[in-house]
């Protein structure tokens, strides 16, 4: 290769990657980088979506402290946080009990996956179906053993929970199958050898196991964190954020704000965004040093 | 295998086994089953409060015959399927794209954009939605189908980048060295050599993003309103308008409206599965 080849080539091999990203990142800057930088923005003034924002600096931000509603919410979204992780061991436990050789157990993991595939507005349809005190079947089995029925979500104590509980029901189905693709790949000399070392039961999963099942969890505890502080639609579904907004998330309570009937607060709903946006950064840039360390691991 | 294999155990343990699957499955899927069973229950069942005996006759293709024909469902399926096809078809052209540049290029600044795509795609919905539809209005595309594709397009780049470039990375580099080494064009490489290989990538990728978007509600009731250019997943609450309090036809709609990507997902399995858990093993 002569050298003026040489420079020809390494002047493609410049250029073109920068072509072929043009279309996508343009794309992404617009829709996506671009609004949240403008959000930011929005986020100081306050302003009707019409007419002309008048610039109020920290205000915002200010009366968030005082608003009982924001830290209802608050609340509501770390009960999320936490209830929405048992996601990861009910699917691994699903994913224990499935992974066998029997006749149709095909059948029967697609169909354990099954609410995953449903849009969540259905599931919150299904739910609150499920929860009516005077036609669901919870009540009707309720009170075939003798129990009071009970309104899930009509209780302000326990409308959170259960709007919870119906979230978890496809998020299990998601980690589930994460764990039976991570237990369909496992290291048979290992197992084999931990067995005749005298390894069984919980024991076996947690020391031999587990290890070698951390890149399914890794991406189970992602998903799982992401989808619970993006819990929106059941809320919106089921509730509306009530009764007397106790069951509002920020995502929900932002939304409410923002573009419901009570006005457009556009401001005062960018400052709730940007709160929620920055809780969310905290674990997306755990997770990028994660995959940080991965790339440099794997190359 | 992890746990042992249930052939190993004793008997009594296969047979309790054999007998649980089903068991816990018609539990897992109660809730499901309840609706499936009040959409073939007749209108008056609910009327007389008898929603868990023995229905009063059944109403299968009454129910869902007027889902189909006196509804407004089937013009909400079109629109979701208007918008769902046309956002698989441009993402996963464009992260085709975008992967190919940041899976076999090596250059200044290919690990910051890749990280951008991923934390892009990971931002809340809510710190996008003033601005995106500030920027819908101005263009004439709010309540239009063109602009709701249009963002999903783009937010949906950021998954499908990462999907596709670490797919990608996967390919034997050798391959596309000896063809630079041979004298082809970049754009050749792509097209001839990186597209046939990552056919499977495609395929997982494009059953997921018809589902993701089939499913999407929150960007269908921020973007758009009425029946005109409404999702399904937007339309059902005004379905369930219609017909209020009668429960039979609420369930039959809501199965209708879950069904594309249901059958999407058992036609399609495997793709779709490889696709989820793609990194979910090393």
């Amino acid at each position: 290769m002569t050298s003026l080849q040489h420079i020809g080539l390494k002047n493609k091999l410049v250029v073109t990657p920068w072509l072929f990203l043009l279309p996508g990142l343009l794309f992404f800057a617009f829709y996506v980088l671009y609004p949240i930088v403008q959000s930011f923005n929005i986020s100081f003034y306050k302003w009707d979506g019409m007419g002309v924002p008048e610039y109020v600096g920290m205000k915002n931000y200010e009366k968030l402290i005082s608003d009982r509603a924001f830290e209802i919410s608050l609340w509501n979204n770390l009960k999320w946080l936490v209830l929405y992780l048992l996601a990861i061991p009910g699917g691994l436990a699903v994913a224990l009990f499935l992974n066998q050789t029997v006749a149709g157990i095909r059948l029967y993991k697609s169909l354990f996956f099954f609410p995953f595939v449903i849009s969540q507005v259905i599931v919150g349809l299904v739910f609150t179906w499920f929860y009516d005190p005077r036609f669901g079947l919870l009540n009707h089995l309720l009170t075939l053993i003798g129990l009071e029925p009970i309104s899930v979500l009509g209780d302000p104590s326990t409308v959170t929970y259960g709007i919870i509980i119906a979230g978890l029901w496809p998020q299990t189905a998601y980690c589930m199958i994460l764990y039976l693709t991570g237990l369909n790949a496992l290291d048979p000399e290992q197992v084999e050898a931990a067995r005749i070392d005298g390894a069984k039961g919980f024991r076996m999963l947690w020391y031999v196991i587990l290890p070698q099942l951390r890149p399914a969890t890794f991406i189970a505890f992602v998903v799982t964190i992401i989808g619970a502080l993006r819990s929106f639609d059941l809320i919106s579904i089921m509730t509306r954020g009530g009764p007397f907004g106790q069951s509002r998330v920020l995502s929900y309570y932002m939304y409410e704000k923002a573009l419901s009937e009570y006005g457009f607060k556009m401001g005062y709903g960018a400052a709730i965004a940007v709160v929620l946006f920055l809780i969310m950064l905290v674990f997306i840039v755990g997770f990028l040093v994660s995959i940080y360390r991965q790339e440099r691991e794997f190359g | 295998m992890f746990p042992t294999p249930i052939q190993h155990r004793g008997r009594g343990t296969q047979i309790s086994y054999k007998i649980m699957l089903p068991v816990l499955c018609i539990g897992w899927l109660l809730p499901l089953i309840s609706v499936a069973v009040f959409s073939i229950k007749p209108g008056a069942d609910f009327t007389v409060g008898n929603y868990w005996g023995v229905p009063g006759s059944f109403e299968l293709m009454e129910n869902y015959g007027r889902v189909f024909l006196a509804s407004d469902m089937p013009r909400y399926l079109l629109n979701s399927l208007l918008v769902t096809v046309p956002t698989v078809i441009g993402a996963v052209a464009l992260s085709c794209m975008t992967g190919f540049a940041l899976g076999v290029y090596k250059f200044k600044g290919n690990l910051l954009i890749f990280f951008m795509f991923i934390a892009g795609n990971f931002v809340p919905f809510q710190i996008l939605l003033v601005p995106v539809r500030d920027l819908s209005f101005d263009m004439g595309l709010y309540n239009t189908k063109t602009g709701l594709v249009l963002f999903h397009i783009a937010f949906q780049t950021g998954f499908c980048t990462f999907f596709m470039r670490n797919f990608i990375r996967t390919l034997p580099r050798e391959l596309i060295e000896a063809a630079r080494v041979e004298g082809v064009a970049e754009w050749r490489i792509f097209w001839f050599i990186v597209i046939p290989l990552v056919k499977p990538a495609i395929a997982a990728l494009s059953v997921l993003i018809f589902t993701f978007i089939w499913n999407d509600y929150f960007w269908a009731i921020v973007l758009t309103q009425g029946v005109e250019h409404a999702p399904v997943t937007a339309g059902i609450t005004s379905f369930n308008g219609q017909y209020r309090a009668a429960y039979n036809m609420m369930s039959a709609g809501s199965i209708v409206a879950a069904l594309p990507p249901v059958l999407m997902f058992f036609m399609m399995q495997r793709h779709f599965i490889a696709g989820l858990t793609l990194g979910a093993v090393k």
